[in-house]
């Protein structure tokens, strides 16, 4: 059942169940923390609307810096913001920024320790119709062996401008994951956001069983997660399902914890298998304490045009591809 | 505004680009590995700026409204350090540890290992960007220190140094001024033939920059380009300057082999011999 101690969405299981995109509630934290602090600039390039960063454009049109289609331009000119007291925040589809400007972010953001927070958006394949040269797959792969790099995914809107204003309240580097389709609502607005920490939004009852089988998901496919548990608990497995927004520095700690627990893991991300959440996960757990895992992501393939259900379905990420993963993972406990 | 330059100035300037072109030999002899000739070519704008251009305090880098000299081309960064030392930023004693093991003086300069030092760079065709980042905020804070930028005649082969000027120009920096050191040479040959620049000048005037070129060896002429520079309204200006490479060297001079390498004991002595008699030669006053 839902983690009563983080104050989640209840209604979340209802058919009605509120939808909102998590690059809506970046939107809306870039909007708060420009009220609140004079040093925060926001960057776009081309992707205002798209990125959802056009609120602060309004009302703040003397901090908002339109780049043109130059992503690298867009890093570089952040870092050169980031370094002279701004809080500066570059928007692009992740596919560009950090794909295209990966080397500038690296040298002018990371290494050069700029006060600069990356938004990637429309990561995933969820991004849909587009196609998969826009679909970010391995972007937090690409950007996690960085040192000096905060690394947040918000799994909902509400969570998603939680993560934002925490980004700016942070003096360095932070990767933003965003996705672009309405999802789910999980959180509310009195849950604590997981900086730093892997929050278990799902567990047994009272009495209710030990779980099997603990579910780290990252992002929006979290929700998937979350029905998968709910229907193998009406088959008689119960697990546990955490959920990860901070990626890196990861909650190594409470990795552990949870997998000692229940001796088997699964991974649940939008996001290559290589190098991704999964990845991160099995390095902490590799470790200290191996124990069998299962990874549900894209399975070292591109993606394709497609509604995003459509495309979680055949890419298996959707909630049955999660309840077969614990399946197979209780399977090799034995 | 900068100050005119008068004939003792420049002689004391002159003497002193000889004498970094002095250290930037047996800083590069003892480090083993290095790039040769664009710390020399660029001795003569390093010394103006340091001990004539800038307004900054070597007793206190972090000032802030010192003006700000970003150096894109990471890899000339001996004269940096070398003119650096000179004015009192750290001791001249430190130059030996440059590209060593626990070292400041990192092989490309990094921002966090030395007070001083603008930007990480060393990766081509970045500067002039994250010099327009700090020119945006300059003007979001109402400050008046200006914004150079130090670049590579190579680095215009880099797609971000064309994205830098379009934005430059777009928000009207004139707090911006770009120096291109004008040498004609790169790793792998003469710039014309690896991939053709030219006509920079007509490029630049393109793209609506305010443009100058000078001979970047002649410190007075270079002096009054940057006072012009200083002077040109709700444009970004850039300063063309042609040089030598690995000036004041006879066998290193316009030698793109001498691009990447340093020189060793012999080479480093024969140098030294030759700086040495031009040194002597304008103490003397011939």
């Amino acid at each position: 059942m839902l983690n009563s101690d983080l104050k989640l969405n209840e209604k979340m299981f209802d058919k009605d169940v509120a939808l909102d995109a998590t690059r809506s509630g970046y939107g809306k934290g870039l909007v708060e923390l420009g009220d609140t602090d004079p040093s925060v600039v926001v960057l776009s390039a081309d992707l205002t609307e798209s990125t959802k960063v056009e609120e602060f454009a309004k009302k703040y049109p003397e901090r908002f810096f339109e780049m043109g289609v130059a992503e690298q331009n867009m890093a570089a000119i952040g870092a050169g913001l980031g370094i002279s007291g701004k809080t500066a925040f570059i928007s692009s589809y992740a596919a560009f920024s950090p794909g295209k400007n990966w080397e500038t972010i690296r040298t002018t953001i990371i290494y050069n320790d700029a006060n600069v927070k990356i938004a990637g958006h429309h990561a995933g394949i969820m991004t849909g119709p587009d196609g998969a040269t826009h679909q970010a797959t391995e972007d937090i792969a690409s950007i996690r062996a960085w040192p000096n790099i905060k690394v947040f995914v918000p799994c909902d809107a509400i969570e998603a401008k939680k993560a934002t204003i925490a980004a700016g309240k942070i003096k360095g580097p932070v990767y933003l994951r965003f996705s672009r389709d309405k999802t789910p609502i999980m959180t509310t607005e009195d849950t604590p956001f997981g900086e730093g920490k892997v929050q278990t939004f799902w567990n047994p009852p009272a009495g209710g069983g030990n779980p099997q089988v603990v579910i780290f998901g990252m992002g929006y496919l979290l929700y998937q997660a979350l029905l998968a548990a709910k229907e193998l608990k009406t088959e008689g497995i119960e697990v546990l399902v955490a959920n990860v927004a901070t990626v890196k520095p990861m909650d190594e700690q409470t990795v552990v914890e949870l997998a000692k627990q229940t001796g088997a893991v699964v991974s649940v991300e939008d996001h290559q298998i290589a190098g991704g959440l999964g990845g991160a996960i099995a390095e902490a757990l590799a470790k200290t304490n191996p124990t069998p895992m299962e990874f549900v992501g894209l399975q070292n393939v591109f993606g394709e045009s497609g509604t995003p259900a459509e495309l979680i379905k055949k890419y298996k990420m959707d909630k049955d591809a999660v309840k077969t993963a614990v399946k197979t993972v209780i399977a090799r406990k034995k | 505004m900068i100050d005119d330059l008068f004939d003792e100035k420049i002689k004391d300037l002159e003497l002193k680009a000889v004498q970094a072109r002095e250290l930037v030999l047996e800083t590069l002899l003892e480090a083993g590995s290095g790039h040769s000739a664009g710390p020399l070519g660029m001795a003569d704008i390093f010394i103006a700026f340091y001990f004539h251009i800038l307004k900054h305090n070597p007793k206190n880098p972090d000032w802030a409204e010192r003006d700000r000299l970003v150096l894109s081309n990471g890899h000339i960064c001996p004269i940096r350090y070398v003119v650096m030392a000179m004015a009192g930023y750290f001791p001249i004693e430190e130059l030996k540890t440059l590209r060593k093991l626990n070292s400041r003086l990192q092989g490309h300069p990094h921002r966090t290992a030395l007070p001083g030092v603008e930007t990480t760079s060393g990766p081509l065709g970045e500067g002039i960007s994250q010099a327009i980042g700090m020119a945006l905020a300059a003007k979001l804070d109402a400050k008046k220190y200006h914004i150079y930028c130090l670049t590579s005649d190579g680095e215009h082969q880099e797609g971000n140094t064309w994205e830098a000027l379009m934005a430059a120009a777009k928000y009207k920096l004139d707090n911006l001024t770009v120096v291109i050191d004008r040498n004609n040479i790169q790793i792998d040959g003469f710039t014309e033939n690896v991939m053709p620049l030219e006509y920079l000048k007509a490029k630049y005037e393109a793209f609506n920059w305010h443009v100058q070129e000078v001979d970047g060896h002649n410190i007075r002429a270079f002096n009054d380009s940057v006072s012009q520079a200083l002077a040109v309204h709700q444009k970004p200006s850039v300063i063309i300057a042609n040089t030598i490479p690995g000036k004041g060297v006879d066998f290193m001079e316009n030698k793109f082999e001498w691009h990447g390498k340093p020189p060793n004991k012999e080479e480093a002595a024969k140098a030294l011999d030759e700086l040495r008699t031009l040194q002597g030669k304008i103490e003397k006053g011939q």
